[in-house]
């Protein structure tokens, strides 16, 4: 069992979360021309590391909000949770 | 090589077994092959067979980190099957399917291919009729299919919960009547042993450090024990895709997850089908040695650890218990986990790539056991004649740049409901 600390209520159980992939895929802008290949890797391509990943979660028993987390993928050791608009 | 007979059995019998060749044998890596498998699992195994067997190419390495079939093809839950509406799934998997069917005979090595069936089970009257169309469309392809209403479902498999009032009551089902389950280590020993019988190096123990990659060409392999060179890579390495990918500077659209099964303790017989729960994700057979096998969703989070975790175990374990409440009663006997290659529309990729002489086979999601020998057979055809075959056509690596996905189940790399 994970058990995570949501930025905004705490320690909990892997159970309240769901999982969002990849944090560091970034849409492209809005109004901005690009390429249909820059558009599909937005869709399609997340980093995928063995090691330090930082991803995404949502609180979604709880209070429901996005957040980043750090998180080693091969031991499932947490380093660190942060806010949805904060960086590492 | 020694024939696996019985008359070879009896012979060494008297002689205390103690004559009996290696399967295989522990080569030392030569400096040079025409082929580098990289990945001694079932696929890279198969595709090394294929490659002596159908192309003649025998001066063939596979190169293996850890120890042959310990990875996913010593980790699923045996079954194999074909029942895909798509066309390019369908046509993949009945080439393995006829591949299976002679694999015994032909590896010499008895895979104990069980052909018992699977059972699809439906839970709504729009179940009934996307089942209906599957199996038609199975049906058109040449493939087995056979609609099954409540009845019928219950006179085969009469103890799943047929009560009053439960959550999801069957409807019917589909069934592929010639899938069925196989032993998956003899799988990997088999083709193992006759690859290794033609001339193929297996090389365990031996991990990939790097590429000699010059003007887009491959022009060799740097690995633990030495530098190899070489003109054609095929990649199989499931889970680890991303590892080596990253070290070819290649970003490709597969994430490594966590999928687990389990097994119950052994009980007499009582289910002779392979039956899936419609409104969840688990599966279950039967082994020869009478546990219950059990598998289900992802544990949903990138990993690599191989070893999963108890909330999706339990949350499988619930739909097995809503599906077959006789299953509350047993005990568990082991739990394990695999890392996964999901692809991002839940297909395979067996293709070339923009690397001259790099050849990838990855993206297998939950269904690489029952794709070994087709995902070999294609793989072979692709590495030896620098094309893809018209079978492996549609598991094209540009497809997430062109649109031809194959969303088949219209699950990607998120897990069945999240």
């Amino acid at each position: 069992m994970l058990h995570i600390k949501c930025p905004h209520c705490g320690m909990r159980s892997q159970n309240e979360f769901a999982y969002g992939g990849d944090a560091s895929v970034k849409r492209p802008e809005l109004n901005k021309e690009i390429s249909d290949l820059e558009w599909d890797n937005f869709v399609y391509l997340r980093k995928s590391l063995r090691g330090k990943h930082l991803e995404l979660w949502q609180h979604i028993s709880g209070c429901r909000q996005w957040f980043k987390v750090q998180r080693d993928t091969a031991t499932h050791e947490i380093f660190k949770t942060l806010k949805a608009n904060e960086d590492i | 090589m020694q024939k696996y007979s019985i008359f070879n059995l009896i012979k060494n019998a008297f002689l205390n077994h103690q004559n009996w060749d290696l399967a295989w044998k522990d080569p030392t890596p030569k400096k040079e092959y025409d082929v580098v498998i990289i990945g001694g699992g079932g696929h890279g195994l198969a595709t090394a067979y294929y490659l002596a067997k159908e192309h003649n190419i025998t001066n063939v390495a596979i190169i293996e980190k850890g120890w042959i079939g310990g990875g996913n093809v010593g980790r699923n839950t045996t079954i194999i099957r074909s029942n895909y509406m798509y066309d390019d799934n369908a046509l993949f998997s009945e080439l393995g399917m006829d591949l299976w069917r002679k694999m015994s005979q032909d590896l010499n090595y008895n895979v104990m291919f069980s052909p018992r069936g699977i059972i699809n089970l439906a839970h709504s009257d729009a179940q009934m009729n996307i089942f209906t169309r599957r199996g038609n469309s199975m049906r058109l392809n040449g493939i087995d299919a056979v609609l099954l209403n409540r009845e019928e479902v219950k006179e085969i498999i009469p103890m799943a919960d047929f009560s009053d009032n439960v959550r999801f009551p069957i409807f019917g089902g589909l069934m592929q009547p010639s899938a069925g389950t196989a032993r998956h280590d003899a799988v990997a020993w088999g083709y193992a042993r006759q690859a290794d019988s033609m001339g193929v190096d297996i090389i365990q123990n031996c991990e990939v450090t790097g590429f000699d990659i010059s003007s887009g060409k491959i022009k060799g392999v740097r690995t633990s024990r030495g530098d190899i060179k070489v003109k054609k890579i095929g990649l199989c390495v499931a889970g680890s895709t991303n590892i080596l990918a990253e070290k070819l500077n290649m970003t490709i659209p597969v994430e490594t997850h966590l999928l687990q099964a389990c097994v119950s303790e052994p009980v007499k017989p009582v289910l002779d089908r392979v039956v899936t729960f419609g409104a969840g994700h688990f599966y279950i057979s039967q082994s020869d040695k009478g546990e219950m096998v059990m598998g289900g969703d992802l544990d949903g989070y990138n990993s690599y650890a191989q070893r999963g975790n108890l909330p999706t175990l339990q949350h499988v374990l619930t739909e097995g218990i809503a599906m077959m409440p006789f299953l509350s009663k047993l005990k568990m006997l082991r739990t394990w986990g695999g890392i996964m290659d999901m692809s991002m529309d839940g297909s395979p990729i067996i293709d070339k790539t923009h690397i001259e002489g790099l050849y990838l086979n990855c993206g297998w999601c939950y269904g690489g056991f029952k794709a070994t020998p087709a995902s070999g057979w294609t793989f072979a055809y692709t590495i030896a004649q620098d094309r893809v075959h018209k079978l492996n056509a549609g598991y094209s690596l540009n497809r997430f740049n062109t649109g031809h996905l194959l969303d088949e189940k219209g699950l990607g790399t998120k897990t069945w409901v999240s």
